[in-house]
């Protein structure tokens, strides 16, 4: 992250390489433009530069001390080393000095390998360690939530945890408690990260240096399952993973790894590999029909007992943070349960029956790019199956170390399909991985069953280019023509016509990064432009789902960037390949309507098993659900 | 605290500086005090009236500025500013309503150290009394276009406060943490806004200089250390006490004067000074000879350094805010180094990794804290390695 970048340029010389950079750019930056090196671990490209590890320090012509290159913008025309005697020494001090203080083997760490302190020490020579090491431990491992681990004894405190909680999230659930050496990243009153207003979405995890931060790791509890005879063990996979997963086998990032990923799980052991997408058309059915109930309500009824504008609700640490921090928008939240959630309530309900398996002998796991997954598999809600809809939930991560542990090298797998009967879902839940995805899925559904119009006559090839992208708030009016068609079969019981939307606006936004949502709530409690809008699509994570916090590490918007392309990529790929591209289009969806929710969209069977309830929790300590305490 | 030698600040007549400030035009001002060459007096040395001209001249977007008193006199040793706050807070806010007028700000801030607290209400009592007699506020001395006012903001006992970008996040309602430099605090300091920060001792100056002119301050002292210096003398000395000399006294006078002549070592600066070697005695208090704020401890012939230096260890253990990993784990690695030492436990190969470690602190950390805090071990090492290294094995 760049503080202010002006127009005016400035000329300086980096170990004698000239260099042009926009004034404000820091050393780091223009060294890097230079093709030159400096080590650094505090610095974050998603961050504010904090300057505290001093690993980047250089010599600027001038300047008495050496001076941290991230945190030092560039105004004026200066000479700068970026190795001499006094650097060298500095940086291998101040590595041994944080190599004093990090407990932990790494052996065992689960960031063994790409740990950015490990590679420094690698780099700079660290053969023993000058000023001593912590030969105990002295902080408890606060392992007690189903998402994060913090084992404070490997911490250098970069603050990259703490920046991206208060500055990138907005949320500062990490903080820096003490000080002089008593001083440490902790939380409010130095209690269990699950205890306060923590949204489990992981982007601290993403950005830590260390072993420092961690996810829950259920692997072994997984590989119990599959080892049990009988147990009936499947897996759904989300979107997002597909773009990621390869860059834990060393494939560039935005390499889709959707169809050996199949295969490797089967190999692996799962009895069935399932696509999150099918529920996330199906999402799209019941959370579509919801808004335009919700509108209908509303506009025409006036009965605002279920608020506008309709909030998605497929993201668990979005669902976390507004119980936290914006509780009295809960009924703004659209009932529908997450696609994961949907899947597992069908899974041992549908599928369970349908192939005569009892639902307890069913292990039901999914592969999710989230950390907030699985506490939202721990919700008590989450069991309108009569069990756990989902057993455990496995990031990215988790599932590449299964694979990795089994032998198999991803990229070299053959290619599979998904299994039946929920075969492969349609584009529009390939695109429910990045920013704006959920919303043109809605969009490209709820235009065609309300117009009875193709969304290719509104947006070349069905791509609603307006809501993509990155940019953290986007805000977009469609217009709906003064012809609309007839309401289609599966929603007639619902609303007599469309009439009352002929030539309305249809305004939704997009926000992603709970910094974001932040902005839009405070702009619609203060009656903004947002509280105007009928429907806003709210993803916890920088980039959405594809940037979540069981992706990969590390992390960038470069990096980002490259897993949304393969996400688009691949829904483009539908298209040319025939798929279905609309989630009212996918055939298994539309038959699971006329063989088990036979009562239609946001009918009985759906509300009992596909929709759900949320809690008012605290805004700093969070407040138990009656049915946890 | 007592006062040892006559005090100039003592005769200084109230507000004639003030008077004679407003009665120029705020480039006036700043001339003035760049004429009389004085150096910032809470030991950094940066000339107050370039300072100010950088203030004035920064942009601010909605033209507000702010004029801070550094009131955190927290460096162990030094009780000067105390005695200017209880004895001649005028001069303060004098010379704090001078620098706004300077500056272009309206609002000045005093950061009160937390163990100063009794004298807030006396402090306030100040303060309405001159907002009552027309001295702040809106129009002050009767000139319509000038305002200012000042208030008094308590800190909360951390030393690193003093260093003026804490203090400034500190005001902010922040952890007192420095900040990096640059932007400095003239470009964006207090919510972003131009801010100029200053010591106690030199707003009280400001008040004489502009009373009494830049040229009767620039005949006193030296060539690049101009004025008279308030000092805080302690230690095993006879008499201890706040010492007014002019810049240039040498370390040998001031013993003389306080009646600790016997010294083996001084230090010079407070626990973030130097510690000299009766072969430097000779040598000034000058910024460009022995800078300091204000802070001289004496070591008597009896003590051990070890144990001198081993206190104010613990100090910077605790006092470092813990931001920078120099700093933070520094200071505990170099205390632990004088514990070994003391025991004779610590190899000669160990103590040159710990000066090495030393350097490193003084050019790598964020802030003037770690910078300085290993100044009197690495002085120690060098001005005294046989005392440091003579110990025998604990175990003989």
């Amino acid at each position: 992250m760049t503080t202010e970048v002006s127009t005016e340029t400035v000329t300086v010389t980096v170990d004698d390489i000239e260099v042009t950079v926009p004034k404000g750019t820091s050393i780091l930056e223009a060294a890097r433009k230079a093709g030159i090196d400096i080590p650094t671990l505090c610095h974050h490209p998603d961050l504010p530069d904090a300057g505290v590890c001093r690993m980047c320090v250089v010599e600027v012509d001038g300047q008495r001390n050496l001076q941290a290159s991230c945190a030092f913008p560039l105004t004026d025309k200066v000479e700068i080393t970026t190795h001499s005697p006094r650097i060298h020494q500095a940086r291998r001090d101040v590595l041994d000095l944080m190599l004093s203080e990090h407990y932990g083997s790494c052996r065992t760490c689960v960031r063994n390998g790409n740990c950015e302190l490990q590679d420094l020490a690698a780099q700079y020579g660290c053969d023993y360690v000058r000023f001593g090491h912590k030969t105990k431990a002295t902080s408890c491992i606060d392992n007690l939530g189903p998402s994060i681990v913090r084992d404070m004894d490997k911490c250098i405190q970069c603050l990259r945890c703490v920046r991206t909680c208060a500055e990138l999230q907005g949320i500062g659930a990490l903080g820096v408690l003490g000080r002089g050496s008593t001083t440490e990243v902790g939380t409010y009153l130095d209690i269990a990260l699950s205890e306060v207003n923590c949204i489990n979405c992981g982007q601290c995890i993403n950005r830590c240096p260390t072993g420092a931060l961690s996810a829950v790791d259920n692997t072994d509890l997984v590989w119990a399952a599959i080892k049990d005879p009988t147990k009936h063990v499947v897996i759904q996979t989300a979107p997002a993973p597909r773009a990621g997963i390869g860059e834990e086998f060393g494939l560039k990032p935005g390499t889709p790894m959707t169809w050996q990923m199949n295969t490797a799980l089967r190999r692996v052991g799962f009895d069935k590999v399932f696509d999150t997408n099918f529920s996330a058309d199906l999402t799209i059915i019941e959370e579509g029909t919801e808004l335009l109930l919700r509108l209908y309500k509303n506009l025409v009824l006036g009965d605002t007992s279920q608020p506008v504008p309709q909030f998605t609700s497929c993201s668990p640490g979005w669902i976390k943070y507004i119980e936290h921090q914006y509780p009295e928008y809960l009924p703004n939240l659209s009932t529908c349960k997450s696609p994961q959630q949907m899947f597992g309530a069908l899974i041992k309900t549908f599928y369970a029956k349908k192939n005569n398996i009892d639902p307890k002998d069913i292990v039901s796991v999914s592969l999710m790019p989230c950390t907030a997954k699985k506490f939202e598999t721990t919700r008590p809600e989450m069991t309108d199956s009569g069990f756990a809809d989902v057993d455990f939930a496995l990031t990215s991560r988790e599932i590449a170390k299964m694979i990795k542990e089994y032998g198999l090298d991803l990229p070299d797998m053959p290619k599979s399909d998904f299994d039946d009967p929920f075969g492969t879902a349609s584009g529009s839940g390939v695109i429910f991985g990045a920013t704006g995805g959920v919303m043109e899925a809605a969009l490209r559904t709820v235009v065609e069953l309300v117009l009875g119009i193709k969304v290719e006559d509104l947006f070349e090839h069905a791509d609603i280019v307006p809501v993509r992208g990155f940019e953290g708030v986007r805000y977009v009016e469609i217009q709906i023509p003064d012809k609309v068609g007839p309401v289609p079969a599966i929603l007639a019981d619902l609303v007599p016509d469309w009439n009352w939307l002929k030539g309305a606006t249809l305004k939704v936004a997009v926000a992603h990064g709970t910094a974001n949502a932040e902005k839009v709530m405070e702009d619609i409690k203060a009656g903004g432009k947002f509280s105007e809008c009928h429907f806003i699509e709210f993803m916890a994570c920088p980039g959405g789902c594809l940037g979540g916090g069981g992706q990969p590490i590390p992390t960038s918007e470069a990096i980002r960037q490259a897993r949304a392309n393969a996400i688009y990529g691949e829904d483009a790929a539908y298209g040319e390949e025939g798929r279905a591209r609309k989630s009212h289009e996918n055939p298994p969806v539309m038959k699971l309507y006329e063989e088990f929710l036979t009562d239609g969209p946001c009918g009985h069977i759906s509300h009992h098993l596909l929709h759900t309830e949320y809690t008012n929790r605290g805004t700093f300590i969070a407040t138990k659900t009656k049915k946890e305490s | 605290m007592t006062v040892r030698t006559p005090m100039t600040l003592a005769s200084i007549e109230a507000d004639a500086g003030l008077k004679a400030a407003l009665a120029l035009d705020a480039p006036g001002v700043v001339a003035e005090v760049k004429d009389s060459g004085l150096k910032g007096r809470g030991g950094a040395g940066f000339p107050t009236g370039l300072k100010w001209e950088l203030a004035a001249a920064a942009p601010s977007s909605d033209g507000k500025r702010y004029v801070i008193c550094n009131a955190d006199e927290g460096e162990p040793g030094t009780f000067k500013d105390r005695l200017i706050l209880s004895e001649w807070p005028d001069l303060l806010f004098e010379g704090m309503t001078i620098a706004g007028y300077a500056i272009g700000a309206q609002e000045g801030i005093v950061y009160l150290r937390h163990e100063y607290a009794y004298m807030i209400e006396a402090l306030e009592g100040r303060l309405e009394r001159r907002r009552k007699a027309g001295l702040l506020g809106d129009g002050i001395l009767g000139k319509k276009d000038v305002s200012f006012d000042i208030h008094i903001h308590l800190g909360s006992g951390a030393y690193v406060c003093g260093e003026e970008t804490a203090l400034i996040e500190s005001l902010e309602g922040k952890r007192g943490e420095p900040r990096n430099r640059p932007p400095f605090p003239v470009v964006s300091g207090l919510f972003g806004k131009p801010t100029t920060v200053n010591n106690v001792e030199t707003f009280a100056w400001i008040a004489a200089i502009l009373g009494k002119g830049a040229k009767w301050f620039s005949a006193i002292g030296t060539e690049r250390s101009k004025g008279p210096k308030l000092l805080s003398i302690s230690g095993d000395v006879e008499r201890p006490g706040v010492y007014e000399f002019p810049f240039g006294v040498t370390i040998a006078e001031l013993l003389k004067a306080t009646g600790g002549e016997k010294a083996k070592a001084v230090i010079v600066g407070g626990a973030s000074g130097h510690c000299l070697p009766p072969s430097d005695f000779s040598r000034a208090i000058a910024f460009e000879d022995v800078a300091t704020g204000g802070a001289v401890i004496v070591i008597g012939p009896n003590r051990d350094l070890l144990d001198v230096v081993e206190n104010i260890m613990e100090f910077f253990v605790d006092e470092s805010c813990g931001q920078c990993i120099p700093c933070r784990i520094g200071n505990v690695k170099i205390l632990e180094g004088i514990k070994a030492l003391k025991k004779g436990e610590c190899s000669s190969e160990q103590l040159l990794d710990l000066t090495g470690l030393g350097d490193t602190m003084q050019v790598s950390s964020k802030c003037g804290l770690g910078q300085s805090s290993p100044n009197v071990f690495l002085s120690m090492v060098r001005n005294f390695g046989h005392e440091i290294l003579d110990r025998a094995p604990a175990s003989a």
